[in-house]
């Protein structure tokens, strides 16, 4: 029975209901990263100076924390999820399934990272050497196909990630 | 615990997942849109950036957040369930889904008007008031995430 007084006002939460918020909550920080990054794709594709190059650089460094973020949270609490909650255990199909698409987007990740680093490295270098004016070098390296390709297909695992959540096929 | 695992029936998935996607969409426009009003320290195209990113993928993402949250919450029956039996997360996630709308339908205009005086050579203090309030939706929206995953009560 519960004991008398005025009633609770702040709704109880429990450890493992904080866990799977804070999962979710990763998830949303990994999206956010990979959108920052499709927005400056887009925004990137235009731009042929050093200067206007490097200015995206901050931007760009709130998109890879979102996404260290996001991935250290989703794999961390999504395997404790999987060991903590009655109903789920970590060889379930849907649960590997994620787990493999994790990696694979991560492989991919790095790969971006790599494609889309090649144009602030060469801005740095036409600044140091005094050339702030338009480069078509820096132009081609802004537009990496490779890069947006690798991005799209980073984005393809995420959206499948997310469809793999919550149809949990096989559960 | 066995709350936590619960599976749906198959017809409530896709609108969960539009729901979840347009949220997610929302939130990565905001941080988006954040970011790059904060690093523009007064640089135009930054600040044209970081306002057509709210405008762009941060209004769309609310539209279809909004329109996945009505279809689950009939789907799941919420409307025949009388308010005082309703969920305080189910309470949580409304208020700032549709507070927030209007908040960012505010923002937007108030960048509107920042990103033309802009172009007029004007100040760029309306696009301040823009980068706070979205820092504030995205507090909000944080919270409303965590109240609809957690579901508190």
């Amino acid at each position: 029975m519960r004991a008398s007084g005025p009633p609770r006002r702040i709704p109880r939460v429990s450890f493992d209901q904080w866990m799977l918020a804070l999962h979710v909550l990763a998830a949303f920080s990994l999206v956010a990263g990979s959108t920052l990054f499709w927005v400056l794709v887009v925004a990137v594709r235009r731009i042929d100076t050093p200067d206007d190059t490097l200015r995206l650089g901050p931007v760009a460094r709130v998109g890879n924390a979102t996404i260290g973020i996001g991935m250290g949270g989703t794999i961390i609490l999504g395997i404790y999820l999987a060991f903590a909650v009655d109903g789920y255990a970590i060889w379930d199909g849907w649960i590997i399934a994620a787990i493999v698409l994790w990696v694979v987007g991560a492989a991919l990740g790095r790969q971006v990272d790599e494609a889309f680093r090649q144009g602030p490295r060469k801005a740095l270098e036409l600044k140091q050497a005094g050339e702030n004016g338009p480069n078509a070098e820096l132009l081609a390296l802004n537009r990496t196909s490779r890069g947006v390709l690798l991005h799209a297909l980073t984005s393809a695992v995420l959206l499948l990630i997310l469809i793999d959540m919550i149809w949990k096929p096989g559960a | 615990m066995s709350v936590l695992a619960t599976v749906r029936p198959d017809d409530w998935n896709f609108p969960l997942f539009v729901h979840v996607l347009g949220a997610m969409i929302l939130v990565a426009g905001l941080v988006t849109g954040a970011a790059a009003l904060f690093f523009a320290r007064g640089d135009a195209k930054l600040l044209r950036l970081g306002f057509w990113s709210l405008m762009l993928v941060s209004f769309p993402g609310w539209v279809l957040m909004r329109l996945g949250a009505q279809w689950i919450y009939s789907k799941e029956g919420w409307d025949k369930v009388p308010d005082n039996l309703r969920p305080d997360w189910l309470g949580i996630g409304t208020v700032i889904a549709d507070a927030g709308g209007l908040v960012l339908v505010i923002t937007l205009i108030i960048g509107g008007i920042g990103v033309r005086r802009l172009e007029a050579g004007k100040s760029s203090a309306l696009l301040k008031a823009t980068l706070v309030l979205s820092v504030v939706l995205l507090a909000a929206y944080v919270v409303a995430v965590w109240a609809m995953a957690g579901k508190p009560g």
